[in-house]
């Protein structure tokens, strides 16, 4: 650790959806945040994303408000087009100089408009479309970019000089060169994400050799609708959409002979996804899935995998491809492989070969410079104890950097590593940051409206098509409009300062901008006429270029004729803006954990860490739930019993941590930052946040015997006797997927196989001339605990596997336990005589759920677990907020990966408990007690739980909705369903939305 | 129809994916027609059906909603309740005699620029087939038009068609799902009843008339015209003119309301 205070800074290296939501965390929380990205925009492997499993949400649309949120995020500073060069100093005081390559481009003149990309002459291959399209030599990555800023690439670049020409805004400077940027940050977080496979390493599939063999991501570009064939799936030999399409997994991973033995986690989800989406795209392809074992171990996934098998009709065939041959006259592909162990061949009109993880190309440069250890496989070493701690103190990691992971993960990993990167800083929290100060607000309650308009140019992007000056010389003529003018660029910073006179010169009390987008520019705009002493809601945007000029470039005169109406609907609006509040709601700094086993004590202890209060419950007498159970990891020198006594006498002795054991949770009342909470104990508190990590249990099979014969016991059960070596005989088989993936129970429990491996492993080392026997369906050891499945073969394990729906049979004979199955791949039947049957039984939610649930306005899962805000970008976090959730609670997962989630629920919560006052959305929702008479109709339609029926404040025996502006988000949907007409939405008001309706309607007078 | 006919068409689209995918068709500059006058709202649950018949009674050629993907909902639910109201819309606009084919509901991802314009162009053109609003001519699918607005402001309507999804999916009260057949006959009873009624109250404001005149112009038996007026009557917002002779005449009372 250095001298001195600790600089409140971090660096996150690497801008994809882990480095955004680390500095968004972070950032939230009172530090300053530099958001380091090689490339010219942030948005990392997500933005390419066409859909995301298992939800096939639309990946763009869920990452651009974050990417929004980090671009005009005032505590972040994006630092892109940029690498680390240097690292001195220590945590809590690195120096890090970075190299930033020029843009040749002004950022801060570039408006982002796109006329210098549509002029320039050069095209180059697209690397965000994967080399699917062209770009041009000037350009940004995606539309969404953040920032959106034109670079010029200056290996493609011939120095014509168009684009300086053709740039309205001056932005272009050829003679830029690269710069040095220094920053002192307390902590870094790496978050560089993985490199895909070069699938020319597999010669066999003959990508780069065959056309129509493509890779997953090229394929991804291909489903997108701003891909090269905008959405529809074609063969990139001759424009035919292909009808059979073939994926191949494991294209560079679990494969010894390229040197990645690691599974890539991700890529049978995505090809399912891939196959579904494909499908959908055009009815009657044919897609067919080639793997080893189907790995959809996530929450929910193999509920996405039986309906992709069932009524999607996708083809699985459990088989590695050996060959993939073209067709040199139809450019169809021939596949050669093995099912059963018959050989096959099956002509496919297109191929993809989902291609694994690797470490990022700039992983062994990063660790060199920044001094901390790669593993064997060449990503960042961490351990299942710190999973997002590098070797070097300071310094965290998140993301597919450490192991190959998906994005409900890593972004838990993110807010978790902001959390560890804000332990090391935290008492310097808001010395790096300055919040902005505006003049006071001028009070325009008593005034008539004074509306100035600002109609933009945009360069040529709108005076190009629409008439401007005619534009604005109509707006002069709408009523209560006193001031209207143009401008070449008005969001240009000249053109702020201009705003601000003209304000105050012509006591406007409105302004209207009508230039481009509200959600990209809005808050631009607002922050002006807050500078100009105007509260920023008294601003609204007519949006004449993207939707207008822009698509109607070849019908000059009805665009002008259109950009006139949006400015009269628009001004109609302004007339009626009023000023709105930001109400503030004060935050007691303390937080409820509920549960006491490894994710509540992990979080209770980081916060304690970060000097707040803790209150944590626990049922059982002592701590340590599940992990007490558990005594073999995957992982080499690590004991867990020491471990878990270590971070008890720790959390024991924290004066930060009030523990209530053997009690439970009687009730909770309240709302974000200020909830209260009564225990079975009698004892009560208040709290601003609450952190629900209760864990689960293991399934009690009723199969197999079990409870009719000690010989049968559960994975843990047969775990607590290896460890006391209190273990008899030498014949053991494993049954797998007890009570998992069954009808009655159909998601996978994630832990069963690896957990499998390391007690078979226990036993082999014990007894090396025991007899293991597992018997299972799919293996699923993902990541880097596919070491321990070939480990555990090494060792000399035996691996039988039975189909699906063909479930091994035991029975009891003469005090002998006999068990039959059959093997699938030769339909040979096995007999056993264990000594030890240990059936790798389920996990199964926390029954107290349905209490605790309710209590806290928060949803459960079909299988009774909880269910968070959103599976992709919100895996910690409820709806409910303030209220956050970590470890198996939220589903069956490994010690490591509870840990990162308990450290992403402390970064989430971090960002409200420190905050003295929590700030409150201003197009809130209000009700007119006047009219509302409490029906109750809006209650259950809000899903933040922002309403309840009270009583009346006027008259107690009638009720009436009562808004918690707190939680409330500002949607209107209470708006649109009440039926007395008493609720409306601020910012939104029916009047507004009627006036800017009849004002859209009124028949012009010209 | 006239080959020169421009629609007028009013838009709303949600801020976060709709309006986002209106915006990325700009930036990717797909041309579409220009007849499309977009209100952005934050969640396409926020319009209301009454607003979306105003727009046409005030002689709109159609109006197109648009939201984010079911499932995608910013707001985690709000689509699945505009779903529920916009079959509300169609029902009323088809009781007021125009083709419900005049308001279209579309989910239009943020990355559906190029969709979006071909959604409104597509929309553009069926307008144009389907050609001007009757509105604009006849005063009489005007006061039609009103008679479906305030029917879907009504306390009954709103209530029904907010409580639907909610019904559809999940118990109700008693612990029982509600046979969805039933739900449905019921709106659809209720959506006739407040319409007839309110259009009742519409054609009684400016003079009294009978059950037969009534019956005449709505064309609705006597019979059920007779059980709205009762039931009108008995939430005071019609009242009986004693007549000269046997056919009473009612008017409605301006004063007040629901």
């Amino acid at each position: 650790m250095a001298e001195g205070k600790p600089v409140g800074s971090v660096m996150v290296v690497g801008g994809g959806v882990s480095g955004i939501q680390s500095a968004l965390d972070l950032a939230d929380s009172g530090y300053k945040v530099y958001l380091v990205d090689r490339r010219p925009s942030i948005g990392g492997t997500m933005a390419q994303l066409d859909k995301t499993f298992p939800t096939n949400d639309c990946s763009m649309c869920i990452l651009a408000p974050k990417l929004v949120a980090c671009g005009r995020h005032h505590n972040i500073e994006l630092i892109t087009n940029a690498e680390v060069s240097i690292v001195d100093g220590d945590a809590g005081n690195f120096r890090v100089t970075l190299k930033k390559k020029a843009l040749m481009v002004n950022p801060d003149k570039c408006t982002g408009c796109g006329t210098c990309a549509q002029k320039c002459p050069v095209e180059v291959a697209d690397e965000y479309n994967e080399a699917t399209k062209k770009r041009k030599a000037i350009y940004v990555q995606y539309a969404q970019a953040v920032p959106l800023v034109y670079g010029i690439d200056q290996e493609a670049c011939i120095g014509c000089g168009i684009c300086m020409n053709e740039c309205r805004a001056g932005s272009i400077e050829y003679d830029q060169v690269e710069t040095i940027v220094e920053i002192n940050a307390g902590s870094i977080i790496l978050s560089p994400g993985f490199d895909e496979f070069d699938p020319t390493l597999k010669p066999e599939y003959g990508y780069g050799r065959f056309k129509n063999v493509v890779s997953s991501i090229e394929f991804e570009r291909q489903l997108s609708a701003t891909g090269p064939y905008f959405g529809t799936v074609l063969r990139p030999s001759d424009g035919d959409i292909p009808k059979k399409i073939a994926f191949i997994q494991c294209v560079g991973s679990r494969d010894k002979k390229i040197g990645n033995e690691y599974c890539s986690s991700v890529c049978c989800m995505y090809s399912i996804k891939e196959a579904i989406i494909a499908k959908e795209h055009t009815a009657g392809v044919e897609p067919a899935i080639f793997y080893m074992d189907m790995r959809a171990f996530g929450k929910q996934f193999e509920e996405y995998y039986n309906k992709a098998k069932g009524e999607q009709g996708i083809r699985f065939i459990r088989s590695r491809v050996a060959s993939v041959s073209e067709d040199p006259k139809t450019k169809d592909l021939i596949l050669k492989y093995v099912e059963k162990e018959e050989p096959k061949e099956e002509v496919f009109n297109m191929v993809v070969l989902a291609v694994g993880f690797r470490p990022p190309m700039s992983s062994s440069a990063l660790s060199k410079v920044l001094k901390f250890n790669l593993n064997t496989d060449g990503f960042c070493d961490t351990k299942i104890f710190s999973p997002v701690d590098t070797t070097r103190a300071g310094i965290y990691v998140s993301g597919a950097y450490s192991a190959p992971k998906d994005i409900p993960m890593t972004v838990a990993e993110a807010s978790g590593a902001a959390a560890r990167a804000g332990s090391v800083i935290s008492k310097s929290r808001g010395t790096m940051v300055t919040p902005k100060e505006f003049p006071p607000e001028k009070d325009i309650s008593a005034e008539e409206p004074r509306i100035g308009v600002f109609v933009c140019h945009c360069g040529i992007n709108i005076g190009g098509v629409v008439d401007v000056p005619a534009v604005t010389e109509y707006a002069k003529t709408l009523p209560n409009v006193k001031f209207a003018t143009n401008n070449l660029y008005t969001c240009s910073q000249d053109t702020q300062e201009k705003i601000k006179e003209i304000v105050e010169e012509h006591k406007l009390n409105r302004v209207l901008v009508a230039s481009c987008t509200p959600r990209t520019h809005e808050p631009l705009f607002q922050n002006t006429i807050r500078e100009a002493g105007l509260n920023p809601y008294l601003f609204e945007m007519a949006n004449i270029r993207d939707q207008c000029s822009w698509i109607h470039m070849h019908e000059p005169e009805k665009a002008t004729e259109k950009a006139k109406d949006l400015i009269r609907m628009s001004v109609a609006k302004a007339a009626l803006l009023e000023p709105l509040e930001k109400l503030e709601i004060p935050v007691n700094p303390s937080a409820l954990v509920i549960g006491g086993g490894i994710a509540g004590m992990t979080a209770a202890l980081e916060l304690a860490r970060q000097d707040f209060q803790v209150y944590l419950v626990e049922k059982e007498k002592e701590l340590g739930g599940m992990l007490k159970l558990l005594h073999f990891m995957p992982e080499k020198g690590t004991d867990p019993q020491q471990m878990l006594k270590k971070l008890v006498s720790e959390v024991e002795a924290n004066q930060k941590i009030k523990i209530f054991k053997g009690t439970t949770v009687m009730n909770i009342d309240g709302y974000v930052g200020n909830f209260k909470t009564k225990l079975g104990s009698g004892d009560e508190f208040e709290h601003g946040v609450v952190i629900v990590a209760s864990g689960a249990m293991e399934h009690k099979p009723r199969e197999f015997l079990y409870g009719h014969d000690d010989k049968v016991m559960t994975l843990l059960e047969f775990e607590q006797k290896l460890a006391k070596g209190d273990v008899k005989g030498d014949n053991f088989v494993f049954i797998q997927c007890v009570g998992s993936r069954s009808e009655e129970y159909p998601n996978c429990s994630r832990v069963c196989c690896t957990s499998t491996m390391t007690n078979a492993i226990k036993i082999m080392e014990k007894n090396p001339s025991a007899n293991v026997y597992v018997l299972y369906r799919d293996i699923r050891t993902y990541g880097f605990r596919e070491k321990w499945y070939l480990e555990a073969a090494d060792k000399g394990v035996k691996f039988i596997r039975f189909a699906d729906g063909d479930k091994p049979k035991v029975e009891h004979h003469d005090g002998k336990i006999t068990v039959h199955v059959k093997e699938d791949d030769t339909d040979t039947t096995f007999l056993f005589h264990p000594d030890n049957l240990i059936l790798a039984s389920g996990t199964r939610c926390n029954p107290d759920n349905e209490t605790i649930g309710p209590m806290l306005k928060v949803p459960l899962t079909k299988d009774g677990f909880y269910l968070e805000t959103h599976m992709k970008l919100r895996p910690v976090d409820f709806a409910t907020e303030g209220v956050f959730l970590a470890g198996t609670a939220h589903g069956p997962k490994f010690v490591d990966e509870s840990i990162s989630q308990a450290l992403g629920a402390v970064a989430r919560a971090i960002t409200i408990l420190s905050k003295d006052m929590l700030e409150a959305e201003g197009i809130v929702a209000v009700v007119d007690e006047d009219i509302c008479d409490g029906c109750g109709i809006c209650q259950p339609i809000c899903e933040y739980k922002a309403i309840e029926i009270g009583p009346h404040p006027k008259d107690p025996e009638k009720k009436f909705a009562v808004i918690n502006i707190g939680l409330c988000k500002g949607c209107g949907a209470c708006v649109g369903a009440c039926p007395a007409g008493a609720l409306s939405q601020k910012g939104f008001t029916d009047d507004q939305i009627v006036a800017m309706i009849d004002a859209a309607l009124e028949e012009e007078v010209k | 129809m006239a080959e020169d006919f421009e629609p007028k068409i009013v838009g709303f689209l949600c801020n976060w994916c709709s309006y986002a995918g209106a915006d990325l068709c700009g930036v990717s500059r797909y041309q579409y027609p220009t007849n499309i006058r977009v209100v952005r709202v934050m969640c396409s649950t926020r319009i209301s059906p009454h607003m979306v018949l105003r727009i046409l009674r005030e002689g709109a050629d159609g109006v197109i909603l648009g939201g984010c993907h079911i499932g995608d909902c910013h707001y985690i639910s709000g689509n699945y309740y505009t779903e529920r109201r916009f079959e509300m819309m169609e029902k009323m606009i088809e009781l007021a005699g125009l083709e419900p084919e005049r308001i279209r509901l579309e989910w239009v991802s943020a990355s559906e620029g190029e969709r979006f314009s071909k959604v409104v162009s597509d929309f553009v053109s069926q307008i144009k087939k389907l050609g001007p609003s009757p509105v604009r001519n006849k005063p009489e699918v005007a006061k039609k038009l009103e008679g479906a607005e305030n029917a879907s402001k009504s306390f009954r309507m709103k209530a029904l068609v907010s409580k639907e999804y909610n019904l559809l999916t999940k118990e109700n009260v008693y612990e029982e799902m509600l046979d969805p057949e039933r739900l449905r006959n019921l709106i659809e009873q209720a959506a006739n009843d407040e319409y007839e009624r309110s259009l009742i109250l519409t054609l009684t404001q400016d003079k009294s008339l009978s059950v037969k005149d009534l019956s005449k112009i709505i064309d609705v038996p006597t019979d059920r015209v007779l059980e709205h007026i009762v039931a009108l009557r008995q939430k005071n917002l019609i009242a009986m003119e004693h007549p000269d002779g046997f056919t009473p005449t009612y008017h409605a009372i301006i004063i007040g309301g629901e």
